[in-house]
C-alpha cells in the first residue's frame, strides 16, 4: 500500500531524517515510535508531501509523489498533530470543506461527511462548532476531516496528544475499525502503550534513524530478557549471588529492592526465591512485568523513550 | 474549481461571522468618515468664527471706526480687552489673535498712505492656529484700508485738510508738483461736499477692492455641490479595507501556526489555487465592505457617484485586488502573527496618511505630494474622488486603476517569491 525508501531530510547540518525506510500494507497499523524530536513528524511530512525530502521515494499503490502529486495526495489522509479545525465552522462544515479540497462531487461529499461523523461518533454534534467540543471530540473531528475523501492511507501524527483516557480509547476504537475496513495506518507516538495496543508492526526511530522495526514479538526478542522480577527483601544478599543464579540475565539492587531480568518466570523465579531463602532474606513483596517497548528503546539506545 | 470556491467561501463565512472584524471594517470607517466629513465641512456651510481680541490704545475717532469695522466682520467674533489682557488672551487659547491699535494711529494712518510714518498694529497670534493668522491679517488689512481711506476722502476730514496744509508748507516739493497735489485735495473736498452732503450721506467714498469675485466649484458637473463626506468616506474606506487586508494576511500566519495551513497543503491543491483563493476572498470581502460603507455614505451623508459608475466600480475592484495582494505579501514576509500585525498596521497607516486618506494630499508640501504618487493609496483615494464628487468620466479612472493593478502585481510577485512553502 505505502512504501517509503531511503528518505533523507536535513536542516542545515542537522539530519532530521536519515535513510528511513518503511512499508505499511492494507489493513495494517504501523507504529512510528520515538522520543520528541526523533524525526517522526518530519517523516510524516515527507510521506504526506508537505516536506520535500532531500532523497528517497514514497509510493502509494504504485503512485509516487514526484510522478503525480495530486493523485498521490488523494490517496493520503493526514491527521496532523495540531488540531487543524476551523473553530467558527460547524463540525459538518469543517468536514465538507476538507472534502471539497479534493474536488468531491457535492452529493457524495455530503454523504461521506455524514458517514465519517458517524464513524468518529460525532453524528449528533454535526451542527455544533468545534469551539464547544472537548479535546477528545476535537481530535476525533480532526480524524474525520482526514477520512472524508476516503483515502487508502491514513497518516496520524500523535493523534491523541492532550486527550483524556476515555477519549483516547474512543479514538483507538475508531482506528481499529478503520483498520478493519482495510485502511493502512501510520501512527506516530511517543507513548509506547499506544504503539503496543494498536500497531501490528513498529518502527522505532531516534535522531532521524530507524533503530529497530518489526512486530512486537520480534522487538521483544531483541531484549536481553523477556521478564522483569522485582523483589523487596528484608536482609542482606550479595548482588553477585543473584546474578549467578541460572536464568538471571541481569541483577540490580537499589535499597531493599532487587530487580532481576529473566526469561522464564516459572523456571527462573523459583531459583531466585530459593537463593534468597538460603541467604536468610525475607521477601516482603514480589512483582513481575514483561519487557516493553520502553525496555526495547533503552536496550537499543541506552536512553529512556521519554528523555 | 470546487476547491477554489470552497476556500473562498470558507474565508467569506469566517470573516462575516466574526462580529468584531465586521465592526472594525464597516462601522468604524462610517463613524470616522462622518466625523472627518463634518469637520472639513461643505463649501456652502457656515464658516466657524475666529475669536479675536482688540485693544484700542488710540481711542481716536478713526481707531474707533476701525474697531467697529472689525466688529462688523462676520468671520470675527471680536472682544475688546485692556492692554494688559491682550497677549494673555491669546496665550490662554481664548482667542486666535489679538490686535493692538497703537496710540497715535488716528493721526499717522492717513498720512502713512502717502508715504508718512506708518503706525504699527501689533498682532499677537496663537501659533497653533497659523491658518487663522492669515485670515486675520487679510481681513484686518481690508477693513483698516477701507476705514482710513473713507476718513481721508471725507469732505470734513481733518486728515484731508491737514495733508493739504502740509503740502502747501512743504519746501521740498517742486512748485508744479505742489500745485497739482493741492488741486487734487481741493477736487476731492469739492466732490465729497457736492455729491454727498454730510446730512444726506452717512458715508464718504473710500478705497475698496477693485474687483468682485464670482466663485464656482470646478467639478465636472457644476450643478452638483461638493460633498466633503465623499472624500472622507473614500479615505476611511481605503484605510479600513487595507486594515482588513492586514487581518487576512495575519490570519494566514495564524493558520500556519495552528497547523491549518499544513492541512490545506496536504490536499491536492496547486500553489496558485491556495494563494489565488486567498487574494480572491480578500478582494471579495473588500468589495462587500466598500459596498456597505458607500451605501451608508449615500443614504445618510448624501455622497453621490457624480462621475462614471463603471469607473467607480473599476477603481473599487482594482483596490480590492490590491488589498488582497497586500494581505498576501504580509503573510509571505511576516514571521510571527503578533510582530507582523504591529508592523503591518504601521505600514498601512503610513500608506493611508501619505495617500491623502486623512487629509487631502494638496495640503502636503510639494515634495510630499510628489512622493505620495508612489503610494498606492493615493491612487485609490484620487480615483474614488474622481468618480464621486469630481464627477469625472470613465477614462479618468483608467490611470488609477492601472497603477493599482500594477502595485497588486508587484505585491503578488513579491509574495510568491518570498512565500515559504516548506513545512
Amino acid at each position: 500500500m505505502l512504501e517509503a525508501l531511503g528518505l533523507r531530510k536535513s536542516y542545515g547540518m542537522r539530519a532530521a531524517v536519515a535513510d528511513v525506510a518503511l512499508t505499511v500494507r492494507s489493513g495494517e497499523v504501523l507504529g512510528l515510535l520515538g522520543p520528541n524530536g526523533a524525526g517522526k513528524s518530519t517523516t510524516i511530512g515527507i510521506l504526506s508531501g508537505l516536506t520535500t525530502a532531500d532523497a528517497g521515494t514514497v509510493r502509494v499503490n504504485g503512485v509516487t509523489l514526484a510522478g503525480d502529486p495530486d493523485d498521490f495526495k488523494r490517496r493520503i489522509g493526514l491527521v496532523p498533530q495540531d488540531l487543524a479545525l476551523f473553530e467558527d465552522l460547524t463540525a459538518l462544515a469543517n468536514i465538507e470543506l476538507f472534502g471539497a479540497l479534493y474536488d468531491m462531487p457535492k452529493a457524495r461529499l455530503r454523504e461521506r461527511a455524514v458517514h465519517v461523523l458517524d464513524i468518529v461518533g460525532l453524528a449528533d454534534r454535526a451542527r455544533d462548532k468545534p469551539s464547544t467540543f472537548s479535546g477528545g471530540m476535537k481530535r476525533r473531528l480532526n480524524i474525520a476531516c482526514a477520512l472524508v475523501h476516503d483515502p487508502d492511507v491514513l497518516l496520524l501524527d500523535e493523534p491523541t496528544a492532550g486527550v483524556d483516557p476515555q477519549s483516547r480509547n474512543a479514538i483507538f476504537d475508531n482506528l481499529e475499525a478503520l483498520k478493519g475496513q482495510g485502511k493502512a495506518l501510520v501512527y506516530t507516538t511517543h507513548y509506547m502503550e499506544e504503539a503496543e495496543r494498536l500497531a501490528d508492526r513498529i518502527v522505532i526511530i531516534d535522531h532521524g534513524h530507524v533503530v529497530a522495526s518489526g512486530t512486537l514479538t520480534e522487538l521483544y526478542a531483541a531484549l536481553p530478557a523477556a521478564q522483569t522480577l522485582q523483589v523487596d527483601v528484608e536482609g542482606d544478599i550479595e548482588i553477585g549471588v543473584l546474578a549467578s543464579i541460572p536464568g538471571v540475565k541481569r541483577a540490580q539492587k537499589s535499597g531493599e529492592r532487587v530487580t532481576l531480568a529473566i526469561d522464564d518466570l516459572t523456571r527462573d523465579g523459583c531459583g531466585v526465591l530459593q537463593a534468597l531463602a538460603a541467604a536468610g532474606c525475607k521477601v516482603r513483596h514480589i512483582s513481575s512485568d514483561r519487557g516493553n517497548l520502553e525496555d526495547v528503546f533503552l536496550a537499543l539506545t541506552g536512553r529512556q523513550l521519554r528523555d | 474549481m470546487n476547491a477554489f470556491i470552497a476556500l473562498v467561501r470558507k474565508d467569506l463565512v469566517l470573516y462575516f461571522s466574526n462580529r468584531r472584524a465586521l465592526l472594525m471594517s464597516i462601522a468604524a470607517p462610517i463613524l470616522i468618515a462622518a466625523f472627518f466629513g463634518s469637520l472639513f465641512g461643505n463649501s456652502d456651510s457656515k464658516p466657524a468664527h475666529i475669536n479675536v481680541a482688540v485693544t484700542d490704545l488710540d481711542r481716536s475717532e478713526l481707531s474707533g471706526r476701525v474697531v467697529a469695522a472689525l466688529r462688523g466682520e462676520a468671520t470675527f467674533d471680536v472682544t475688546e480687552v485692556g492692554e494688559a489682557d491682550t497677549s494673555a488672551q491669546v496665550k490662554a487659547g481664548k482667542v486666535a489673535a489679538a490686535i493692538t491699535v497703537p496710540a497715535g494711529f488716528g493721526k499717522l494712518a492717513g498720512s502713512a498712505m502717502f508715504g508718512g510714518t506708518k503706525p504699527e498694529l501689533v498682532v499677537h497670534y496663537d501659533p497653533s492656529q497659523a491658518m487663522a493668522l492669515q485670515v486675520v491679517r487679510g481681513l484686518m488689512a481690508q477693513h483698516v484700508m477701507q476705514t482710513v481711506s473713507q476718513s481721508l476722502m471725507s469732505a470734513s476730514s481733518p486728515l484731508l485738510s491737514d495733508l493739504r496744509d502740509r503740502t502747501l508748507q512743504s519746501t521740498s516739493l517742486p512748485d508744479q508738483r505742489r500745485l497739482e497735489l493741492t488741486q487734487m485735495f481741493d477736487s476731492i473736498a469739492k466732490v465729497q461736499s457736492t455729491s454727498m452732503p454730510a446730512s444726506a450721506a452717512p458715508k464718504a467714498a473710500a478705497f475698496t477692492l477693485p474687483y468682485v469675485t464670482r466663485e464656482e466649484p470646478a467639478s465636472a458637473r457644476p450643478e452638483t455641490k461638493y460633498n466633503s463626506y465623499s472624500h472622507s468616506f473614500a479615505g476611511m474606506g481605503v484605510q479600513f479595507v487595507l486594515l482588513m487586508g492586514v487581518d487576512l494576511g495575519v490570519g494566514l500566519l495564524l493558520m500556519r501556526r495552528m497547523g491549518l495551513w499544513k492541512r490545506l497543503r496536504a490536499a491536492p491543491l496547486s500553489r496558485g489555487k491556495l494563494l489565488g483563493s486567498r487574494i480572491a476572498s480578500c478582494a471579495l470581502i473588500a468589495l462587500v465592505v466598500f459596498a456597505i460603507v458607500y451605501a451608508a455614505a449615500m443614504a445618510a451623508f448624501g455622497v453621490r457617484i457624480d462621475g462614471s459608475v463603471p469607473g467607480f466600480i473599476a477603481v473599487l475592484v482594482a483596490f480590492a485586488l490590491l488589498t488582497g495582494s497586500f494581505g498576501l505579501l504580509i503573510a509571505a514576509i511576516g514571521r510571527t502573527p503578533e510582530a507582523t500585525r504591529g508592523l503591518a498596521i504601521l505600514a498601512t497607516l503610513l500608506m493611508v496618511m501619505l495617500g491623502g486618506a486623512w487629509v487631502p494630499s494638496f495640503i502636503f508640501p510639494e515634495w510630499l505630494q510628489k512622493l505620495s504618487l508612489f503610494v498606492p493609496t493615493r491612487w485609490a483615494v484620487d480615483g474614488l474622488d474622481a468618480m464621486t464628487w469630481r464627477g469625472l468620466p470613465f477614462h479618468d479612472a483608467l490611470l488609477p486603476v492601472a497603477v493599482m493593478l500594477g502595485f497588486a502585481a508587484v505585491f503578488t510577485s513579491l509574495a510568491i517569491w518570498r512565500f515559504d512553502w516548506d513545512e
